[in-house]
């Protein structure tokens, strides 16, 4: 893509002498890896429509430790803890919102008790209240009738019991949403999380994210929708293993609202 | 001479309460060897997750088979106990139906016991064929050979011949009532036990009372045997399913646990003014360097061990773990009998040695639980949350997970590679902090 984004740092806003409505907590993912980060463009790009005040901390954030907590590496998990709580502390952050499951559950649940106290909201929560205060709308657009399936993160699912909000930003899109015989609090792990997204799986006979992936593709959904950057990348490479990349697509929900706003 | 019954019973209930009260207190003693954790917040909460998930069993319908089946046998063996109450007060004092006395009441209750007992019947001998005809996967996991096995099948049998020895014990009664036997006042409705009450038309009073004493002495000595069988057994739920969902974490399932040792060397590292070989006060107590993570029960905290304790082996908790639906050696539900198994073991330890743990060698990690099933986990909380009383194997994997990592630097090497580059440039993956920014300019 060519079109610079605007993107504000909390360092400019603050060199202004404002503060943004909330920060933006793009997470690793959606920093770095190539897939994730067009999920954070279309996130930003319906920040900008609705007009929300947002600022990123760009170069001054950093992970949120939630890998290393997971590993085992309590450690390590609280030096970053320890760090970022300053930096955010320091910018007196009261609202955050991030379309990392990891980092919000990490930033959400695991941060107070280290001294950083914030209000914590998945992406689809954040798009759910600007929808339904006004401040965004959307109507089917290309996604009109499409079979769409949504495939729960561990970590915004069982972990924090957020199940509706994304299904209900996905139910404006006017699509046909159909759900998975695990869903909600049965739904079934990606394969990624609890840090095994940077190792290979032990020994066993299948992969998760093909199990997962061979079920979603049971009830024939157009698009896999998934609320994670992990378990994006999971589903995708799951839907290639199945050699159906051309007839499924796996796509977060923000990429979703954004492109049915042919944004 | 006639009073050589009442004695006899008594005897056989002291011995029977006593050893189960042995027994539990030793129960009692191994869930102490476990580290403190403060459980003792948000009691209303607390007392309400019991009463849903516990009494209520609330979790289990959530299999609406096994629910229903469940939900039956609970109820039964809750509701007939009552009869137990009047077992014990007629084989104490050589009385025969002593609540007769309730009248119409009565009899509401003895046809009630009787419904419950059939339905008890039933619904363990369809439980017995889920295990053994229809063999569900779940009771076959290589973690059910020999013993766990036998066990979920003896509980079935037990239950079964109590059922059975509730009902003779009632048919030959009633019969003994039609007959105008001494001692046999009328009493009782007999709905269920009625039905076969022909078949001992034609015995003789003598062979009847001979069939319905051994029957209420057998019931009785049958439900003594089974209380004490619990402590060799999975079936201590039936107990420790209300502690175990009453000191359950209320925390969201995402979070885990944050180690205040941790926190005491990490504020150390970070604080400018902190002189990590500054002289402890004067008068302070040396402390020991606390272990990080858990390698043996001992490092664990009490509710982890009483969690332990409860587990029943259902195997729900493995039935919906991804990594062992895909093949993985990880099974929750063995984390959860390994750490059981480990701390009997610890527990007969001090027993033998007069009150103290002598070290054999032995530990959970690796001599029950390997590494390589630890980082099987995806930490996705299916386990947690498929357990119907609450237990959190995932704790338990953390918790030795942080050992390997924190105290043997035992992690797999790509976890290794990925900690290294978290610690160096804030990202799992080897990118310079200074373009986490990019993704806007291109």
């Amino acid at each position: 893509m060519s079109d610079i984004l605007k993107v504000p740092t909390m360092a400019e806003y603050l060199a202004e002498g404002k503060r943004p409505e909330v920060l933006f907590w793009v997470g690793c993912a959606g920093s770095f890896d190539d897939r994730a980060k067009k999920i954070t463009k279309a996130f930003v790009k319906l920040l900008h429509k609705a007009g929300v005040d947002f600022a990123v901390l760009g170069t001054e954030e950093s992970c949120t430790g939630d890998p290393a907590k997971r590993a085992g590496n309590e450690f390590l998990f609280q030096m970053q803890a320890v760090t970022n709580i300053e930096v955010l502390n320091a910018y007196e952050i009261k609202k955050v919102v991030t379309a990392c499951p990891h980092c919000f559950n990490t930033l959400k649940n695991e941060y107070p008790v280290l001294g950083g106290n914030y209000e914590v909201m998945h992406h689809t929560q954040f798009l759910k209240s600007l929808l339904d205060e006004g401040r965004l709308s959307v109507n089917g657009g290309t996604f009109k009738g499409k079979r769409i399936t949504f495939h729960d993160p561990c970590y915004l699912g069982r972990a924090n019991e957020v199940y509706e909000a994304p299904r209900e930003v996905l139910k404006k899109l006017e699509a046909e949403l159909i759900e998975m015989k695990r869903c909600k609090r049965n739904g079934l792990c990606c394969g990624a999380g609890g840090a095994q997204m940077f190792k290979e799986a032990e020994p066993g006979t299948k992969e998760i994210n093909i199990e997962r992936t061979e079920e979603a593709l049971a009830i024939q959904p157009d698009i896999i929708a998934a609320g994670c950057p992990f378990c994006n990348t999971m589903m995708t490479d799951g839907v290639k293993n199945k050699e159906q990349e051309h007839k499924v697509e796996v796509m977060d929900i923000a990429e979703l609202i954004a492109n049915a706003q042919e944004l | 001479m006639q009073y050589i019954p009442n004695i006899i019973f008594v005897i056989c209930l002291v011995v029977g309460l006593g050893y189960f009260a042995r027994n539990i207190r030793k129960i009692i003693r191994n869930i102490r060897l476990g580290k403190a954790i403060d459980r003792s917040d948000q009691k209303k909460e607390r007392l309400n997750a019991m009463l849903r998930i516990a009494f209520g069993q609330s979790k289990m319908v959530r299999r609406p088979i096994a629910g229903v089946l469940h939900i039956v046998v609970y109820l039964g063996f809750i509701i007939i106990n009552i009869e137990v109450i009047e077992i014990i007060i007629d084989g104490i004092f050589g009385t025969h139906r002593i609540l007769s006395f309730l009248g119409g009441f009565y009899d509401f209750l003895i046809g009630s016991f009787e419904i419950l007992a059939l339905l008890v019947l039933v619904s363990v001998i369809l439980m017995w064929g889920r295990r053994n005809i229809i063999r569900l996967k779940r009771f076959w996991n290589p973690e059910m050979e020999g013993w766990p096995k036998n066990d979920g099948n003896f509980i079935l049998y037990f239950e079964m011949v109590l059922m059975v020895l509730f009902l003779l014990m009632n048919a030959t009664d009633a019969q003994l009532q039609n007959m105008g036997a001494t001692h046999y006042n009328i009493a009782g409705a007999f709905p269920i036990s009625g039905i076969i009450v022909p078949l001992f038309e034609n015995m003789s009073q003598g062979t009847l009372v001979i069939i319905e004493r051994s029957a209420w002495w057998l019931h009785i000595l049958g439900i003594l045997v089974f209380l004490n069988y619990l402590y060799f057994s999975k079936h201590l739920h039936i107990l420790l399913a209300f502690p175990n969902t009453y000191y359950a974490n209320l925390s969201p399932q995402g979070e885990l646990d944050s180690l205040d040792s941790v926190t005491n060397e990490v504020k150390l590292m970070i604080d400018p003014d902190a002189d990590p070989f500054a002289n402890p006060p004067e008068g302070a107590v040396e402390e020991t360097p606390e272990k990080f993570g858990a390698a043996d029960v001992t490092d664990l905290n009490w509710v982890q061990l009483l969690n332990a304790y409860t587990c029943t082996e259902c195997g729900r908790c493995t039935s919906e773990c991804p990594a062992n639906q895909t093949g993985k050696k990880l099974s929750p539900r063995k984390i959860m009998m390994d750490t059981r198994d480990r701390l009997q073991e610890i527990g007969d330890n001090i027993d033998k040695n007069g009150g103290e743990i002598v070290d054999d060698g032995k530990q959970l990690l690796n001599d029950y639980i390997t590494p390589e099933e630890l980082w099987a986990c995806t930490s996705c909380n299916a386990c947690v949350e498929a357990c119907p009383v609450s237990i959190s194997p995932l704790s338990i994997i953390v918790d030795m997970r942080r050992y390997l990592v924190m105290e043997e630097s035992a992690a797999p090497s790509e976890l290794n590679g990925m900690m290294t580059n978290i610690e160096n440039n804030g990202a799992p993956w080897p990118f310079n902090q200074m373009d986490r920014l990019n993704w806007s300019k291109e």
